[in-house]
């Protein structure tokens, strides 16, 4: 909403100025987003005389003018066509800047000839965009400041004009009027209030008005009424200014005076040409299907119920929206039929946005127009187009009447101090109602008409305590819940999600945060892509599904940051992801990647291609973060985006993913375009069961002072034999005296085959047995081995190698 | 044997390497070493004699043992030194790689936010991102019909043929936890909610994403005051140095009375200095929570009030630490990741500073 100081000043009375009235819009919640202040920008300027112009002698187009000014008799070159001599002029001295060319003024030599200024067209002081030649004033004396001489003579062109943000809650300030009525209860002025004219009818209007019945609740009220014998043409320079002011662009009388009551008192009006109409104008629920080219020259087709004003031959304007083109007012028109009506929000909105149209007028009908101006508002109009226009007006034709308003609500002085803080005497909370235009019966407060928002008790206190001004809050300590030191408040799943985040980030991952939405080709490589996950409205085609998994916006993450030339990348991030597009649909992931080389090039040779163990060994780590138990099988069957072959899932269980690990299927690598070695792991914390034991308390620790014995074995097994089938055979062999089992060699590939047998490998299993009585013996040790080589020889149909 | 002693002590000292000293310590002290043959010739002495010369002997082993040793030790040292003068090693040379994580700044800036509050007594509540129009909308008081609505540019899920109901939304707001928060645990409460949230906004200061942490508190004397001051606790620790906030009247549906909260600031020599000067920058909406807001969360608002408020994660990470960009936040940028995030073991907690 943008109005001018002048404008706002016809509604308030005020010696306020432009900062102080910004600064109490602001706080009182009409934002102030932009005050521009013209004459600012026009400080230096003065007004001079030309006294002689001579032709520049080396420049065809240029002249010598001698020029009086404030500071004496001055020397300036000049290129526009009427410089010439006894012209009151505008000068810019040296120093001065000129906005309209963005250059500060100096002392210079044109083409050889001195010049000690400039003398001004109007677009260079962004006054307009005049610049056939320099400003010519009619008046004026020579030193006198030209935005003094504005001020008296063209006052719109330094007339400050301030924009603010409306909320929702208050359409009353969509006019100028409620503006200066909020600034008045303030303090900032005395209020004017605004008495409407009547304009008594001279003849029966022509047309008449009817609502359907099952319509009186979208538009209680209608009223309007002919105006004959009017001549629409250009309105008055005044009219025109304040509405160029507020950036709009001045079309005719008959517009203008509508818009004017727009932006002035709120209230949105139409005219038809009543010349086009053809018999009486009804408004009713569209039955579906009927079209109307509106005044913003598109077609419209209205859905059953929506509301339209229709003449004998069919809709003419879509109702509280725009009107129609075909009865819009032009430059010949002189018959014209004023509407002035209230239609409810609700089917304004639901029909302007259906029919995607936006205007003025539906801004303001949807957020609340103030019903009981109605009549008021065409009535003003009438006497405005009588003064612009002529013409003689008709009775006004009327349906409907003015909705009944019974809200009211206890004013409770305490509960300013209570809800808000702020100690408001009870006088100074009723004087702020009034000032408002609220009305008192004893303690019952009833809101004006024109603040549909006002619906409760709460609503009152706002009103006090914004105009009392929230600045005065000062802050009171709100004590802990309890006293002393401050529970925990993090759930165990809370700390658990920091625990797996900072455990990556020890291991050396980047943490990235990346859209929850991604393509739909990419999602579907990870599972998703479905339409149940899919975005009614995406801003793009590269954000249209809520991502399945972390992993495919790692990846592309990984290939942007192979493109800027990182090829060795460790990234992970924690955050959701969805399996559909319900709210109960959503998990917790964390995913990792790791891609390329484990570092750059060294002359340690430790440089080597990232492997499926490393993206093991990091998942491993993270889960025993998460305190997820560290006997979990490894199964191999999974998902398609991962290597078949070359990929396992940490699980409890077939059902139980706490991780996946392994390469990336080089396929999806293919498709988001990754080049080089890249392994994976995904985790997914909400699957490790919490801890059966809440306490502190650790088990106590059994140490044994007795040797431990090591021994190795070395097995000849099937090449796709599992190290896991090995090491729980061996386990199996003494379940007390094992404490440990692992392998450390692993001997496999041509070589190998060469030595053993084709399709054969050899596996090394060191088993680590602690005594818990006595120091094993040498037969006892050899007993166990013995075990250990049968149970694993059993289990894996291999041999000791020999 | 003065001259047994010169004799075997000048040996050791001549002998120049291990080798030449293990030959003196035989032909010395070994089993048919000069001394050990003068001691078996003991036995045939008289016991006056043997009385005199044994414990001479057996000092003059001794002494030739320690001279043996602390020879044994200096060769070695010598043979050491040598040994370090040929090893060098150019230490110039690159470490081994040790790969550096980073914590990103929003789960950093996140967990300063709930230290604090925690230490106010704020839980962290958590909501689902894909939310019912009815948590997003309605029950904050915002009718479908409300302007809000499309002023919010609310991302929705698309429907399936044959479902009728209102297509869900990608929530706009952290405020919808509130809700959940009420309907599941009642008041009082306390409660801050951080999380993504969703509008579909893009250019130079706007993502369609972006993080916001909502805060709610309900018991039964509640004010405004109290909200002012929690943030100015709450802005105070968060910066480290003393901020005054501005409550400026505003509108929020959810909210009556609503206030925008400014924090002090100034603009000096271009860059931004928060808790100085005499300027204001806005950081976040808040008010008392609408008795509709209350009842939608099932409390009895004749009984019970409070006040809720919502800021920008990204946005108050980016004041704090000087990040200019917020799109640049998600894009995973390695050179912005290592250059904004942090070490993974910097946890924010209170006693150190957040």
């Amino acid at each position: 909403m943008k109005f001018t100081l002048s404008w706002l000043k016809e509604h308030l009375e005020t010696d306020a100025s432009v900062d102080e009235i910004a600064e109490a819009l602001t706080d009182l919640g009409l934002e102030v987003e932009e005050v521009s202040n013209p004459a600012e920008k026009l400080r230096g300027f003065t007004i001079g005389r030309v006294l002689k112009a001579e032709q520049h002698p080396d420049a065809d187009r240029l002249r010598v003018c001698q020029v009086e000014t404030d500071q004496g008799e001055k020397q300036i070159i000049c290129g526009a066509p009427n410089a010439r001599e006894g012209i009151r002029v505008v000068v810019a001295h040296p120093g001065t800047y000129i906005p309209g060319i963005d250059t500060t003024i100096q002392v210079g030599k044109i083409r050889g000839v001195e010049s000690h200024g400039m003398m001004c067209s109007e677009r260079e002081m962004q006054l307009s965009d005049e610049h056939e030649g320099i400003i010519e004033l009619p008046s004026g004396e020579v030193g006198e400041s030209f935005t003094d001489w504005l001020a008296a003579n063209e006052p719109a062109k330094v007339d400050p004009v301030i924009e603010i943000a409306i909320t929702p809650n208050r359409p009353d300030a969509l006019g100028v009027h409620g503006i200066a009525r909020d600034l008045a209860a303030r303090g900032l002025g005395r209020f004017k209030p605004y008495v409407a004219p009547v304009v008594q009818g001279a003849f029966p209007s022509p047309i008449n008005v009817s609502i359907d019945e099952d319509t009186r609740a979208g538009c209680p009220l209608f009223t309007g009424r002919v105006i004959r014998g009017v001549k629409n043409g250009p309105s008055p320079a005044w009219l025109q200014d304040r509405l160029r002011a507020i950036g709009l662009r001045p079309i005719s009388a008959l517009v203008d005076i509508t818009n004017f009551f727009t932006f002035d008192m709120n209230r949105p009006l139409h005219v038809f040409d009543a010349s086009k109409v053809r018999g009486d104008l009804r408004i009713h629920r569209a039955s579906g299907g009927e079209t109307l080219e509106a005044l913003d020259e598109r077609t419209y087709t209205f859905e059953p119920g929506m509301m339209v004003i229709s003449d004998a031959e069919g809709p003419e304007s879509i109702a509280g929206v725009m009107g129609g083109e075909a009865t819009g007012v032009t430059e010949a028109t002189t018959d014209v039929f004023l509407e002035s009506a209230y239609w409810d929000p609700v089917t304004i909105a639901r029909t302007g946005r259906a029919l995607k149209v936006g205007s003025d007028a539906r801004y303001r009908f949807e957020r609340g127009v103030d019903p009981a101006f109605t009549l008021p508002g065409l009535e003003a109009a009438t006497k405005m187009v009588l003064d612009l226009c002529g013409g003689e007006a008709s009775e006004v034709v009327q349906a409907g009447a003015v909705p009944p308003d019974d809200r009211s609500y206890r004013l409770d002085p305490a509960r300013t101090a209570s809800l808000v803080g702020l100690d408001i005497p009870a006088e100074e909370q009723r004087e702020t109602l009034l000032k408002l235009g609220f009305w008192f019966d004893g303690d019952m407060v009833f809101p004006p008409s024109w603040r549909p928002d006002v619906q409760g008790e709460a609503d009152l206190v706002e009103e006090v305590a914004r105009v009392a001004s929230l600045s005065q809050l000062e802050g009171v300590p709100m004590p802990r819940p309890r006293p002393g030191v401050p529970a925990p408040m993090l759930t165990p799943m809370q700390r658990r999600e920091r625990a797996a985040r900072r455990t990556a980030a020890a291991l050396g991952y980047n943490e990235c945060v990346t859209y929850s939405f991604i393509d739909r080709e990419s999602a579907a490589l990870f599972g998703g892509g479905t339409e149940a996950a899919r975005l009614e409205n995406p801003i793009s085609s590269e954000m249209s599904h809520m991502r399945p998994d972390l992993l495919p916006g790692l990846l592309q993450a990984a290939a942007r940051n192979q493109a800027r030339g990182f090829a060795d990348l460790a990234l992970f991030e924690v955050g959701p992801v969805f399996r559909g597009g319900e709210p109960e649909d959503q998990r917790l992931q964390l995913a990792g990647v790791l891609v390329g080389a484990t570092g750059p090039r060294d002359p340690h040779g430790q440089r080597r291609p990232v492997d499926v163990f490393d993206a093991k060994a990091d998942a491993e780590a993270i889960l025993a973060a998460l305190g997820a138990p560290a006997k979990a099988q490894v199964l191999r069957d999974t998902d398609g985006w991962w290597h078949p072959g070359r990929s396992g899932r940490i699980a409890l269980g077939p059902k139980k993913t706490l991780a996946t690990f392994g390469e990336v299927n080089p396929k999806v690598l293919r498709t988001l375009g990754i080049k080089g070695a890249t392994v994976a792991f995904t985790i997914h914390p909400e699957e490790v069961p919490l801890p059966r034991n809440q306490g502190a308390t650790r088990p106590a620790l059994e140490l044994s002072d007795l040797q431990a014995v090591e021994r190795d074995f070395a097995f000849v097994v099937d090449r796709t034999t599992e190290a896991a089938t090995l090491v729980n055979a061996a386990l199996g062999a003494d379940r007390t005296l094992i404490e440990t089992a692992r392998i450390f060699d692993e001997f496999t590939g041509s070589k190998a085959e060469a030595q053993m047998e084709e399709g054969k490998k050899s596996l090394a299993l060191t088993v680590r047995l602690q005594p818990r009585e006595a120091t094993l013996k040498e037969d006892e040790i050899e007993a166990v081995s013995r075990r250990i080589i049968d149970k694993v020889v059993a289990a894996t149909g291999g041999t000791l190698r020999g | 044997m003065d001259d047994l002693r010169n004799k075997w002590l000048a040996e050791i000292a001549a002998a120049s390497d291990e080798a030449t000293l293990e030959d003196v310590r035989v032909r010395a002290v070994g089993k048919k070493g000069e001394v050990s043959l003068r001691m078996r010739e003991l036995g045939r002495m008289s016991p006056e004699e043997r009385q005199e010369a044994g414990p001479r002997l057996n000092a003059l082993k001794g002494e030739i043992t320690s001279a043996l040793a602390a020879r044994r030790s200096a060769l070695e040292d010598a043979a050491l030194d040598e040994r370090l003068r040929a090893e060098w090693l150019d230490v110039t040379l690159p470490a081994r790689h040790r790969r550096a994580g980073s914590i990103h700044p929003v789960s950093q800036v996140t967990e300063e936010v709930t230290a604090i509050f925690a230490d106010m007594g704020f839980a962290v509540a958590e909501g689902p991102q894909i939310e019912t129009d009815w948590h997003n909308f309605d029950a904050l008081n915002i009718p479908w019909h409300h302007s809000s609505r499309e002023e919010m540019d609310t991302f929705y899920m698309a429907r399936g043929e044959g479902d009728d109901r209102p297509p869900h939304v990608l929530r706009t707001h952290t405020s919808p936890v509130q809700i959940r928060h009420m309907l599941e645990n009642g008041a009082p409460c306390r409660i801050i909610a951080p999380g993504r949230v969703y509008r579909a906004d893009y250019d130079q200061t706007h993502t369609p994403m972006f993080h916001q942490v909502e805060g709610l508190a309900v018991d039964r004397a509640i004010s405004m005051a109290n909200l002012k001051w929690v943030l100015e606790e709450f802005f105070t620790a968060y910066f480290g140095t003393k901020v005054r906030t501005r409550f400026r009247a505003s509108h929020f549906p959810f909210t009556e009375p609503s206030a925008e909260v400014d924090i002090q600031c100034s603009w000096e020599g271009g860059s931004l200095r928060v808790g100085e000067g005499s300027g204001w920058l806005e950081v976040l909406g808040s008010g008392m929570v609408h008795p509709k807001v209350l009842q939608a969360g099932g409390i009895d608002s004749a009984e019970w009030q409070g006040f809720a408020f919502g800021m920008g994660i990204d946005r108050i990470a980016m004041l704090k630490y000087g990040i200019p960009d917020l799109r640049a936040f998600f894009d995973s940028d390695l050179r912005w990741l290592r250059h904004y995030g942090f070490s993974a073991l910097a946890v924010p907690e209170l006693a150190g500073g957040v």
